[in-house]
């Protein structure tokens, strides 16, 4: 799915650091030469509710939105918000999971369950489901808030910026202090793709 | 493929670039409220040098502090919501008869969707009302360059000048090449000048007429202006639209024709009969009303318009397709969850209140912040919300409907900020006209819902200086509430009885919660306990899962995992305490009689 243009749909759990992870993305898409634009949601969406950004990259750009059914790549932080969106993806779309469960407050309380097999369900949508352990990854580095740069590295082994894009736009978002671990954090998310041969 | 790194270019979000597009036209003082999806604009605008920006109390101070700013001869900005445009109207209706000395430009940010506002009002509208001229950015790059272009227009044309964007421009990155900075040629100073400034109604009737002059130069202007142009293509379609419903039409349509519009008040006449005569088919697309198709078929030009493309909500490529040409991509069907509806923070002191108040089951009249989600199940706390302020407003109706029957059932409920933004005046008619509401100020020490800006009340400027702190229970005295307490929200118990006297009080009285935000950073320093259910204890109750906190999960069982766990079979799940979400705030810990919460160990 490496092409010159290209829709990425990020869904996550306000707090987990997802629009972080979209402005790396962004940033990254901007230093490798292309056009991009980038939407996403603030104000109410912070406190715990679901999160999405649209970025699309190419040539040329006109709308910052990704019409459902045209996404080439989904980027889930959270499990069940991977399938409240992959309507997003185009039928050979790729998704990339994480498999880290986070309970909406009527799951909380008792009125709702959790939904099961959400891995089965969505490698009923795409053949091109990548499911990894971003939290696990990130709590490895003793950082949980890196899970968001896991996710990016895990991401970035499915679209065609070179490595160095990433690391570049990382150290421009981020301060200082934190590069180290978010660097680690990026290069742990693209091992945990490796093994899997993706990214061809 | 791919297009070579260009020089000076950055990803901006459209608020970034309005900031960027102020600070390069030399602008020196700015001012705003903070309200989504505009908030940014300040925020960034204050980080630039040798500029003067402040959040103003209101918006209506705001566009003052602007206008004054611009009498003395100096370049001007004030930012606002869509709603903030309500509440700054007064000066606004005014300032397009007085005009300006230094560039005056008033950014309203609409938000089609409501993705966080109380109404989904299109402010287009109030460039008509006012007789001021507005220009509308399709996307990060032109809202740099038009925030340029306004505060030139504003100059050369004597008058305010508003720049509309809305959430996805706001919201929307994309690049934008930054530019020097140019000055203004007014030179500073106030001028004397009663028959412009001073809006008598023989000086203002003179006025009235200016403003008519400038109208009609400005139609004039809008036929030549670059930013309204034909992109000639198949001409069997052609739309005309404006904003972020321009890169929609592009994106769906590429090879059609289009008269894309950057000024879209006033409107020019003349390049869209031009237009119209070139195409056979003719469609305006524009999110929320009809603005554009009104003035189109006033000119006698048969157009579709609304009644292909929706009126509410948001659009989006998807439905100018389906609009314009009545198809769809294929998209599988989306699947029904369990909803993630944004939720009070875990640790959150308006929790502890809500939680009471759901308690003695009064009617709460709500206001605009993060507490209006306390609106939401399991709290449920709240039982209206309509707009900055309006808490105290309604409840004191309420109790004067019902008289009597009110007392000990009706509260007022209000941030902070909210209050200092349009709640004190209320608060004076409760007491000018002997009232009894009880008011709830929710002092959480910041502007939360927005993303934690200062406000009079934290005793810091945007520009990141210390300030003197006004002090809110000093105030509520000042203004003749002889009964003004302070609680802690995390202290339920206490939070309880203070509430219940007060509502049974037959004058009014002021209770203040204080407790910081969670969001802040010195609370965020600071280390505090994890709290834990013990299994063993936890009877499945569900008495903290009432608090609706996001750290306390349930775990459901069936009788034979409970068999398991050494409970009864009847009992239907156990609560859990997620460590890495608990704020540590010790209001759930009370609620359980079995003790079964307890500091988490390391």
């Amino acid at each position: 799915m490496k092409q010159a243009r290209g829709n990425v749909f990020l869904a996550g759990v306000g707090g987990q650091g997802a629009l972080l992870a979209s402005e790396v993305l962004g940033e990254a898409f901007l230093i490798g030469g292309y056009d991009v634009k980038k939407s996403e949601v603030h104000g109410m969406a912070q406190r715990g509710g679901a999160v999405t950004t649209h970025l699309r990259y190419g040539p040329k750009v006109f709308s910052p939105l990704i019409e459902p059914g045209s996404a080439d790549l989904l980027v889930a932080f959270e499990k069940m918000e991977a399938l409240r969106f992959a309507h997003f993806l185009k039928p050979a779309g790729a998704a990339v999971v994480n498999a880290q469960e986070i309970m909406p407050p009527s799951v909380a309380t008792g009125r709702e369950r959790y939904p099961e097999n959400i891995a089965e369900r969505l490698a009923g949508v795409t053949p091109n489901l990548y499911l990894i352990d971003a939290l696990a990854a990130a709590l490895s580095l003793r950082e949980v808030r890196a899970v968001n740069m896991v996710m990016v590295g895990a991401a970035s082994h499915l679209l065609p910026l070179p490595e160095d894009c990433y690391l570049k736009a990382l150290r421009g978002r981020l301060p200082e202090r934190i590069v180290e671990v978010n660097t680690k954090a990026f290069r742990a998310g693209r091992a945990l793709m490796a093994p899997r041969g993706a990214g061809r | 493929m791919s297009i070579p790194a260009r020089e000076n270019v950055e990803l901006l979000s459209g608020n970034e670039a309005i900031a960027r597009g102020a600070f390069e036209a030399g602008v020196k003082v700015a001012s705003a409220y903070p309200g989504t999806p505009s908030t940014e604009i300040l925020e960034n605008f204050a980080r630039y040098p040798d500029v003067y920006a402040e959040w103003a109390p209101n918006e209506k101070v705001a566009v003052e502090v602007a206008q004054g700013a611009s009498m003395a001869g100096v370049r001007a900005l004030a930012v606002m919501k869509h709603v903030g445009v309500n509440v700054a109207a007064d000066p606004i209706f005014t300032a397009s008869y007085t005009g300006v000395r230094g560039g005056f430009v008033i950014v309203t940010a609409d938000d089609p969707e409501l993705h966080s506002s109380q109404n989904e009002q299109d402010n287009r509208h109030y460039a008509v009302a006012a007789k001021i001229p507005m220009l509308e950015p399709s996307d990060s790059w032109e809202a740099k360059e038009f925030t340029r272009h306004a505060f030139a227009l504003s100059e050369t044309y004597d008058t305010p000048v508003f720049l509309r964007s809305t959430t996805r421009i706001s919201h929307a990155k994309g690049a934008v090449r930054l530019g020097e900075v140019s000055e203004s040629s007014i030179a500073p100073g106030f001028v004397r000048d009663p028959a412009k400034w001073v809006m008598l109604p023989d000086n203002a009737r003179r006025r009235h007429v200016i403003v008519e002059e400038r109208m009609r130069a400005l139609a004039a202007f809008a036929e030549e202006f670059e930013g309204n142009r034909i992109e000639w293509g198949d001409r069997g379609l052609g739309v005309i639209t404006a904003g972020v419903s321009y890169q929609y039409v592009r994106e769906v349509f590429p090879d059609a024709s289009v008269l894309k519009l950057g000024m879209i008040h006033p409107l020019p006449s003349r390049l869209i009969r031009e237009f119209a005569a070139g195409v056979s088919r003719l469609v305006v697309v524009e999110e929320l009303d009809p603005h554009i198709e009104t003035h189109v078929k006033a000119l006698g030009v048969s157009v579709q318009g609304k009644e292909i493309i929706p009126i509410v909500g948001e659009l989006s490529p998807g439905i100018v397709r389906k609009g314009i040409s009545g198809e769809g991509i294929p998209v599988r069907p989306f699947e029904i969850l369990p909803g993630r509806p944004p939720n009070l923070c875990p640790g959150c002191p308006h929790r502890g209140l809500f939680f009471v108040l759901n308690k003695c089951k009064v009617t709460v009249a709500g206001d605009i912040g993060c507490y209006t989600l306390a609106a939401l199940p399991p709290l449920k706390g709240m039982d209206t919300c309509v707009c900055m302020g309006a808490s105290l407003g309604n409840a004191f109706g309420i109790e004067k409907a019902l008289g009597k029957a009110a007392l000990g059932k009706v509260a007022a409920v209000i941030g902070d900020s909210t209050f200092l933004h349009s709640g004190i005046t209320p608060l004076i008619d409760i007491v000018y006209n002997r009232g009894f509401t009880t008011v709830i100020i929710l002092d959480n020490r910041t502007t939360a819902m927005t993303g934690a800006q200062e406000n009079p009340a934290t005793g810091r400027t945007l520009m990141g200086k210390a300030t003197r702190r006004l002090d809110l229970a000093a105030l509520c005295r000042a203004v003749g509430v002889d009964h003004v307490y302070t609680v802690n929200p995390h202290d339920m118990a206490q939070t309880e009885a203070v509430l219940k006297r007060e509502l049974f009080r037959e004058e009014p009285s002021v209770i203040i919660t204080e407790a910081p935000c969670v969001l802040l950073p010195d609370h965020r320093k600071e280390k505090r306990p994890v709290y834990e259910v013990i299994p063993d204890l936890c009877t499945g109750c569900m008495a903290c899962s009432k608090l609706g906190c996001p750290a306390i999960e349930w775990v459901p069982f069936t009788p034979e995992e409970a068999v398991a766990a050494a409970k009864a079979p009847s009992q239907k799940g156990m609560a859990r305490i997620n460590p890495l979400l608990c704020d540590g705030c010790n209001q759930c810990p009370p609620l359980c009689k079995f003790r079964a919460i307890l500091e988490k160990k390391d």
